[in-house]
C-alpha cells in the first residue's frame, strides 16, 4: 500500500520534473533562437542603414554631368570624372600586374606542387599572412620599396638622377595594390582549380597531352570563371582601398588626367577621405561627398555581386558534376 | 627436399607482367621553360612578405644606429615615460612636431587597444550569434541569401565605413550618450566592428556547419534540449574555427586604418575613457607620413611603428591560420 503510494507519488514527481524541464528548455530554446536571430538582424540592418543613408543623400547630386565633369570651385561643384578615370587606369595596371602572378601561383600550388612539401607549405603560409597584412603597411611598403628603392633606382640609371619615377606615381600605386590583391586572386583561382574534375586531367593525359598542355588547354579554360571571380574581387578591393595609395600616387586634385605611368592620379576612394576630413566647408561639399560615396559603393557592390553570381554558378556546376 | 619443392613452385609461378614500354615524345623544351616560370612566379607571395618586412624594417633601422636620429629618439625614449621640460612628472607623450619632438608610444598603444577592444566586444557576439542562427536555425534558403549579403557588407570599402561613422554615427552617438567629443573611441570602435563582423561571421559559420550531423543526433538522443546541444556540443566542436575567425578579425581590427583615422578624433592621450578621442598606431602612420622629412627621425619612427604593426598582425594571423588548419584536421579526421 505505502509502496504503491510512493510509486505513484514518485511518478507524479518525475512527471512534474519532466514538465518543468520541458518548460525550462522551451524557454531556453526560444531565448537562444531569438538572441541569435537578433544578432543576424542587427548585422543585416547595419548594411541596410548604411545603404539607405548613402542612397538617400547621394542620389540628389548624382547625374550624368557628375560622372563626366571635373571638380570646380574648390570641390563644391562639378563632378568626379578625373577620379573615375584615374581609378580605372590604376585598376587596369593593377590587374595586368597582379592577376597573372596570382593565377600562376594558384596553378603551381594546385597542379604541380606536392601538397605537403615545405615549399608549398611556406607559400600557403605566406599567402594567408599576406592577406592579413594591414593596408597601411602596404602603403609603407609601396613608399619604401617601389618609390624610394625601385623608382629612385630607375631615375639614377635612366634619368641622370632627375625625379621622374622616384616619387609617388600611378605605376607604383598600381603595383602596391597588385601585391595587396594577390591573395584574393590566388584563393579564388585555387578554388576554381579544385572544382575541375580529376577525370578531365586524366583523360587529357591519357590522350598523350603533356602535363603543361593539360593544364593550359583543359584545366585553365575550365577554371576561367573562377579566375574571373578572383579578378573581379581584386578590382573591387583595389577600387575601394585608400591606405595603400596614400603615399604611393594618389592626389587630391589634378588639373589634367594622368598621361604617364609616372603621373599622379585621383581616385574616388581617396576623394572621399580628403573631402570628409579636410574640407574647409563641410556643408558645401557634403552633397558631392555623398554622391562620390554612392558611386564608390555602387561600383564595389556591382563587382561583388557579379563575383557572387559567377561563383554560385561554378558551385552549381561542380555539384552537378560530382 | 624442401629446397627442391620451393624451386618447383617458383618455376610454376606466373612471370610478372611487365608494363609495355611506352615512349612518349618528350615534352617540348618551352613547356619545361614555362613550367619553370610558373614555379618562379609561385614564390611571389613569399617574396612579397619578405620584401615588405625588409623594406619597412630598413627604413626603421636608423633608430638603432643613426646618430642624427638617435639624438632625438631612441627605443628607451619611446617606451619609457620621460620627464619633459615644462612637465611636473615623467610621461609618455606623442608630440612628434613640437619644438622638442616627443615620441612616447604609449598613447598610441592605449588608443589602439581601446578601439580594438570596443570593436571586438561588439563584433564577436554579433558575428558568432548570426553564424549560430544561420547554421543552426535558419533554413538553407535563408542561408543562401544571408551569406552573399554579409559578403556585400565585407565588400564595403573601409573609407566608406569611416565616412559613415564620421558623418552619421558620430552625431547619433553624441545625441544618444551626450558625449563631449563627437569623434571618440566608442564611435570608431563600433564602426570598426562593421569591418570585423563579416570576417568572424564567415569563418564561424563555416566551422559551425562543418560540425558532423552525428554529434547533434547523439546529443539529442541522450536527451539534451536543443539549446544544450547548441551550447555544449556544437559550439565547443566548432571552437577552433570560431577562434580562428576571432583571431583574423582581431588582426583586421588592429591594422585597420581608414575607419579609425576618420572617426576616432586622433588625439594621442592616455585615457581609459571610451568617450575620449583616441589615436591608433595605423592612423598615426597614415596621418603623419605625408608631412615628414624623408629619412628624418619622425619618418624613421613611423616606419618603426609600421614594423611593429606588421609583426603584431603577422603573429595574430599566424595563430588564426594555425587554428583553421587544426580545425580542418580535427573535423576532417572525425567525420
Amino acid at each position: 500500500m505505502t509502496a504503491a503510494a510512493a510509486a505513484v507519488g514518485d511518478k507524479s514527481a518525475l512527471a512534474q520534473l519532466a514538465v518543468r524541464r520541458t518548460r525550462r528548455n522551451f524557454i531556453a530554446d526560444g531565448a537562444m533562437a531569438v538572441a541569435c536571430g537578433a544578432a543576424l538582424l542587427i548585422v543585416l540592418s547595419i548594411l541596410a542603414v548604411i545603404l539607405f543613408d548613402v542612397f538617400r543623400n547621394g542620389t540628389p547630386r548624382l547625374s550624368w554631368a557628375f560622372l563626366t565633369e571635373a571638380p570646380r570651385d574648390g570641390m563644391t561643384a562639378g563632378g568626379i570624372f578625373p577620379a573615375i578615370i584615374g581609378m580605372l587606369q590604376m585598376v587596369i595596371l593593377m590587374t595586368l600586374a597582379g592577376v597573372p602572378v596570382g593565377v600562376a601561383t594558384a596553378i603551381y600550388l594546385h597542379e604541380y606542387a606536392s601538397p605537403t612539401s615545405p615549399v608549398t607549405r611556406t607559400i600557403r603560409i605566406a599567402v594567408a599572412n599576406l592577406a592579413g597584412v594591414p593596408s597601411i603597411v602596404f602603403g609603407l611598403f609601396g613608399l619604401g620599396f617601389f618609390v624610394q628603392f625601385l623608382g629612385a633606382g630607375i631615375d639614377k640609371a635612366f634619368f641622370h638622377g632627375e625625379k621622374v619615377y622616384g616619387q609617388p606615381a600611378l605605376i607604383w600605386a598600381a603595383l602596391t595594390m597588385a601585391v595587396l590583391t594577390l591573395p584574393v586572386v590566388i584563393v579564388a583561382t585555387e578554388e576554381a582549380l579544385r572544382a575541375v574534375p580529376q577525370e578531365l586531367r586524366e583523360a587529357s593525359l591519357a590522350l598523350g597531352a603533356t602535363k603543361f598542355q593539360t593544364v593550359m588547354h583543359v584545366v585553365v579554360p575550365q577554371a576561367a570563371p573562377g579566375i574571373l571571380t578572383g579578378t573581379i574581387l581584386a578590382v573591387s578591393r583595389g577600387a575601394g582601398e585608400v591606405a595603400p595609395i596614400l603615399f604611393t600616387g594618389a592626389a587630391y586634385f589634378l588639373p589634367q588626367l594622368p598621361k604617364h605611368l609616372s603621373s599622379q592620379f585621383m581616385s574616388p576612394s581617396y576623394h572621399v577621405y580628403v573631402l570628409s576630413t579636410q574640407s574647409p566647408d563641410v556643408d558645401a561639399t557634403k552633397p558631392i561627398l555623398y554622391a562620390t560615396v554612392l558611386v564608390l559603393l555602387a561600383l564595389t557592390f556591382t563587382l561583388n555581386m557579379a563575383a557572387v553570381i559567377v561563383r554560385a554558378r561554378i558551385r552549381r556546376q561542380h555539384a552537378g558534376a560530382a | 627436399m624442401a629446397q627442391h619443392k620451393r624451386r618447383n613452385s617458383a618455376r610454376l609461378s606466373v612471370p610478372p607482367i611487365r608494363p609495355p614500354k611506352l615512349t612518349l615524345a618528350p615534352a617540348p623544351l618551352w613547356h619545361r621553360a614555362a613550367e619553370w616560370t610558373l614555379r618562379c612566379l609561385a614564390v611571389s607571395a613569399v617574396v612579397a612578405i619578405v620584401l615588405i618586412l625588409v623594406f619597412i624594417a630598413k627604413e626603421a633601422a636608423p633608430i638603432f644606429y643613426s646618430a642624427a636620429v638617435r639624438a632625438e629618439v631612441t627605443l628607451s625614449k619611446m617606451w619609457v615615460p620621460q620627464l619633459w621640460p615644462g612637465y611636473d612628472e615623467s610621461a609618455s607623450i606623442w608630440q612628434p612636431v613640437s619644438e622638442i619632438p616627443k615620441f612616447g608610444i604609449w598613447p598610441l598603444i592605449v588608443g589602439t587597444l581601446k578601439v580594438t577592444v570596443v570593436a571586438m566586444v561588439v563584433s564577436v557576439p554579433l558575428g558568432v550569434g548570426a553564424a549560430l542562427y544561420v547554421s543552426q536555425y535558419a533554413r538553407p534558403r535563408t542561408r543562401e541569401i544571408v551569406k552573399p549579403v554579409v559578403e556585400l557588407l565585407a565588400g564595403i570599402p573601409s573609407v566608406v565605413l569611416g565616412f559613415f561613422a564620421l558623418m552619421v554615427m558620430a552625431t547619433w552617438f553624441q545625441d544618444l550618450f551626450h558625449l563631449e567629443s563627437r569623434l571618440n573611441s566608442l564611435v570608431s570602435g563600433v564602426a570598426l566592428s562593421f569591418a570585423v563582423i563579416p570576417v568572424i561571421f564567415t569563418l564561424a559559420e563555416e566551422a559551425l556547419r562543418a560540425v558532423p550531423r552525428s554529434y547533434v543526433e547523439a546529443s539529442t538522443a541522450l536527451g539534451a534540449a536543443r539549446w544544450q546541444t547548441t551550447l555544449r556540443v556544437v559550439l565547443p566542436a566548432a571552437s577552433p574555427g570560431i577562434a580562428a575567425g576571432v583571431a583574423l578579425g582581431l588582426g583586421r581590427a588592429v591594422g585597420e586604418t581608414m575607419i579609425v583615422l576618420m572617426a576616432s578624433g586622433n588625439a594621442a592621450i592616455v585615457s581609459g575613457n571610451l568617450a575620449d578621442s583616441a589615436r591608433t598606431i595605423a592612423a598615426t602612420i597614415a596621418a603623419e607620413l605625408a608631412e615628414v622629412v624623408f629619412g628624418g627621425s619622425h619618418y624613421t619612427v613611423l616606419f618603426f611603428l609600421g614594423t611593429l604593426l606588421f609583426l603584431t598582425t603577422f603573429c595574430i594571423n599566424t595563430i588564426g591560420d594555425w587554428a583553421i588548419r587544426r580545425m580542418k584536421i580535427r573535423l576532417g579526421g572525425m567525420a
